[in-house]
């Protein structure tokens, strides 16, 4: 007969005890991997201040374009600071971060490492996640500058166009603003905090918006990967336009 | 016939372990099917907790192959022929005996929520639209497997300071019912500690009743506890307004 302690306090807990049979280890590992590889080629790419345009394209690592003198440092690095808190903040890599590289816990019914009492969200730094809702208001600024580049990923020289720059910001440009409409601050500052739906006028037209947010955010994750796989892209795409490695497809 | 080799956990507050029982298998069958049957003809005084074998009183919680799970919702075919399936007691509660484990802390939890506050002078009507959220709630049949898996009571063992899942779900269905006059915020952040809760979604992954725990209750009242303590603007316009905004 094994043996079986019941109800083990958690210093008795071993980081990855279970008595699950499945890959449970899998999915935080996928998380651990895509975060790492899209986060550190970002980071690079914010570091390199340099072919980060090529014809109307423009990154989405660098946009809006700023000029700062007093910088010494590339311009990314500032520029990003507002999409990065957004994705720091945001409910669902919340999640995949504390379960991915936190371990905590690493999967359910799975044991974790304990590293002092736990306070969850209550102690700073993680009690600034509640926060999350001004980095969407800002998220929320930032997509008129990305949407203002997919205009500009329009005109070649004066002339309309489309080439397969204008598709891949566009990719990203759009991917990103689901992901941001689809955020659960939104939701809430939408329609969610309203108790009764049909009180009056204005809570009924918030209620059709919050509707319509639901459906988004039920997708909240798929784009939370999808916007990131589409920034980093359009980032490679015209860096290599840049560095004459690639040479752009036009449509039009 | 086709045989299935479970093992059981047997024991109670002292020690105890795994014990292996051979099971015919029957078509349809799931885990308290097998549990029953032991029960029957090997070891009558295994103890188990049921009464619907429907999914619908909560009671046959268990944990099958490390997993929370209602055994009676359990199919036995969903698991790879011949490899011994293990069922033992949920692991955050107290064990009584065998499968049976002892949930009575959660009923204290309870009693601590502020209860349903009707609206003053209002007209008792309201519409389905603004009862739909509050319906996902209800469906909970209170089997607590969202409370064992949640590892802020599992690993961490935070009882003195968090309801957990279960009641954060009932707390949303109080607080966004169209006619509750109650404010729960800071019963939500001080008692309930929902602040403890990391949104790393198991509890929506074990329940039974498909709630969508985390994305609909508690991240939702999260929210609304960020609008009466953390939220600075709304904290101004309180101040400036003198009094709480629509
Ligand atoms: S999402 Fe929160 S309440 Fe649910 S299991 Fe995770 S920590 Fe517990
Ligand atoms: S919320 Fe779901 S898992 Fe939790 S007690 Fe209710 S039915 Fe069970
Ligand atoms: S962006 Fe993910 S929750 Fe707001
Ligand atoms: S016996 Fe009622 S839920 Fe399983």
């Amino acid at each position: 007969m094994a043996q079986r302690a019941q109800a083990a306090p958690a210093a008795t807990e071993r980081l990855g005890s279970t008595d699950r049979r499945d890959a449970w280890w899998l999915a935080p590992a996928l998380t651990a991997l895509g975060l790492t590889v899209l986060g550190a080629y970002s980071f690079w790419a914010a570091l390199q201040n340099a072919h980060y345009e090529f014809g109307p394209y423009l990154s989405p690592l660098y946009s809006p374009k700023v000029v700062a003198p007093w910088w010494p440092l590339s311009p990314a690095l500032l520029i990003l600071i507002p999409p990065v808190l957004f994705r720091a903040t945001c409910y669902y890599y919340r999640k995949a971060y504390y379960r991915a590289f936190f371990l905590d816990p690493p999967a359910c019914a799975v044991g974790e490492l304990h590293l002092g009492k736990y306070a969850g969200e209550r102690k700073f730094p993680f009690v600034l996640q509640n926060l999350h809702r001004f980095a969407f208001y800002l998220a929320f600024v930032w997509l008129f500058f990305l949407w203002h580049d997919v205009w500009k990923a329009l005109w070649f020289d004066g002339r309309f166009g489309i080439g397969l720059g204008t598709l891949v910001i566009l990719a990203s440009t759009g991917t990103l603003t689901l992901y941001t409409f689809s955020c659960h601050s939104f939701r809430h500052l939408a329609g969610g905090g309203l108790d009764c739906f049909s009180c009056s006028a204005a809570a009924r037209t918030r209620h059709g918006l919050w509707t319509k947010l639901t459906v988004l955010n039920g997708h909240h994750m798929g784009f939370a990967w999808i916007s990131f796989f589409a920034v980093t892209f359009a980032d490679v795409y015209v860096r290599l336009l840049s560095l004459g490695v690639l040479h752009d497809v036009r449509f039009l | 016939m086709a045989e299935a080799v479970l093992h059981v956990y047997r024991g109670d507050a002292q020690g105890g372990g795994l014990k292996e029982y051979r099971v015919p298998l029957e078509e349809g069958m799931v885990v308290l099917d097998a549990i029953h049957h032991i029960q029957g003809h090997q070891a009558p005084d295994l103890a188990v907790r049921w009464n619907c074998k429907a999914a619908k009183c909560g009671s046959c919680s268990a944990e099958v192959n490390g997993r929370p799970k209602l055994m009676c919702k359990t199919r036995m075919d969903a698991y790879p022929a011949g490899e011994p399936i293990v069922v033992q007691p949920m692991k955050t509660f107290p064990i009584v005996k065998d499968l049976v484990t002892d949930v009575k802390w959660n009923y204290e939890v309870n009693k601590k929520i502020p209860p349903f506050t009707p609206k003053q002078n209002a007209e008792w009507r309201w519409k389905q639209e603004d009862i739909d959220r509050v319906q996902e709630f209800r469906k909970c049949i209170e089997c607590f497997l969202c409370q064992d898996v949640c590892h802020v009571l599992r690993s961490h063992r935070r009882t003195d300071a968090f309801a957990g899942p279960r009641f954060l779900v009932r707390v949303a269905g109080l607080e966004m019912h169209p006619m509750d006059a109650g404010n729960r915020a800071t019963f939500l952040k001080d008692e309930a500690g929902i602040g403890l809760c990391n949104i790393t979604k198991c509890c929506t992954e074990v329940c039974p009743e498909d709630i969508t725990i985390t994305d609909n209750a508690i991240i939702p009242l999260k929210e609304r506890v960020v609008d009466e303590h953390y939220d600075p603007l709304r904290k101004l316009f309180r101040l400036f307004a003198g009094k709480k905004e629509p």
